[in-house]
């Protein structure tokens, strides 16, 4: 296979363009594109702070990474979310592409923040018998929105991928969660003065293509799983994707470009919600006590009620 | 050959032959839309050929949770 720029070898191959690309030509590629869908869906311009949030992970460096390159004014944001070692070890891989870059890194300890006796996400999924990843995403969400409001970012930028996207798109349509679907956008406009614009720039690219900038820049990722995604529904919903992905190249891709062209117009025009404050912290919400203050607050009486049974 | 298998736990396994990529990855039951396949630090498309003294890794590209 041969790079369709130079017809050197090719790195990387993308069936669904029909194309491939040497590793010096897959990155120009790869830059050139996002800055298309930064461009393309008016996620940002040069004079916005961007907020980065960052995992460790392959997705979120690579596009601290590329924006980064593209000149953007960006500053990294690590939420320490207290799951053991992965934490620790996650937390250094962002503190050491950060000072690779030169850049600035946050770092937000959610132990520290928001949980009482060193309670983190392990501990509140734990306290409240729940799966941990829907604790940490809602978590995650809060965390992220506050950071940008409280430091002054116009937008938010996270690492979502394609294979994200129509994981979640999967997930939603299976259950039919229309609130959900209504609000899945490469782009999230800010609709309260405490919520910063939401993007996804590598919303078109899949793992695989995300991984391979990532190994060809030579960026040291947290390669581990966390610990808690053992068994996660996105992963099996990722495989079912990518098994259809290698029979019919262009099928992920299509799925999620179709829903955001066709489908998500009608469900937003019939999703529309009135965002309040929540009564106990201020942050945007739909009902009186946000759903992150009612999840921590159910955690620790739960947490308090099982030490005082010992 | 070695194959190195990162997904994301690293076990090692032996293939005998000069293979192609795609075949090495369809004997080991992996989907080629979820790894990058890489040799001394170069990546390898589906069609690249490998020796069978010759070593390469097999990344998963699969991250779960969000």
């Amino acid at each position: 296979m041969r790079c369709l720029k130079c017809r050197d070898k090719a790195s990387v191959e993308m069936r669904r363009h029909n194309a491939a690309y040497c590793a010096p030509h897959y990155v120009d590629f790869f830059r050139s594109h996002v800055l298309r869908n930064i461009k393309s869906k008016k996620m940002f311009g040069h004079s916005e702070k961007i907020l980065v949030a960052v995992s460790g992970g392959k997705d979120s460096l690579g596009l601290w990474d590329v924006l980064t390159h593209l000149g953007y004014k960006t500053t990294g944001l690590y939420i320490d979310l207290g799951i053991g070692e992965y934490s620790v070890r996650s937390r250094e891989k962002s503190e050491a592409f950060a000072d690779s870059i030169g850049g600035k890194l946050v770092v937000k300890d959610v132990r520290e923040a928001y949980g009482e006796d060193e309670m983190g996400i392990t501990e509140l999924s734990k306290a409240l018998r729940r799966a941990p990843c829907s604790g940490c995403g809602l978590t995650k969400r809060y965390v992220t929105n506050q950071v940008a409001h409280e430091l002054g970012f116009d937008v938010l930028a996270t690492g979502h991928n394609l294979d994200d996207e129509t994981a979640t798109l999967m997930g939603n349509v299976l259950h039919w969660q229309m609130g959900y679907l209504a609000r899945q956008s490469p782009v999230l406009e800010s609709t309260h003065v405490r919520l910063a614009r939401k993007v996804k720039p590598l919303y078109t690219f899949t793992e695989r293509e995300s991984l391979s900038y990532v190994l060809i820049r030579g960026i040291d990722y947290i390669e581990e799983e966390c610990p808690n995604a053992h068994g996660a529904l996105s992963i099996l919903y990722k495989e079912a994707l990518n098994t259809i992905e290698n029979q019919s190249p262009g099928a992920k891709s299509s799925f999620l470009m179709g829903f955001l062209d066709r489908a998500k117009p009608l469900i937003e025009a019939a999703e529309d919600v009135e965002l309040a404050e929540c009564i106990q912290c201020g942050e945007p919400t739909t009902a009186e006590l946000c759903a992150f203050c009612r999840m921590w607050d159910r955690a620790k009486s739960a947490r308090r009620l099982n030490r005082g049974k010992i | 050959m070695r194959v190195v298998l990162r997904n994301p736990r690293r076990r090692e396994i032996q293939i005998a032959g000069n293979r192609q990529v795609l075949a090495i990855l369809e004997e080991l039951g992996l989907n080629p839309e979820t790894v990058v396949v890489v040799q001394g630090g170069a990546l390898l498309t589906r069609d690249a050929y490998v020796a069978d003294d010759s070593s390469i890794e097999v990344i998963s590209a699969i991250s779960g949770g969000m």
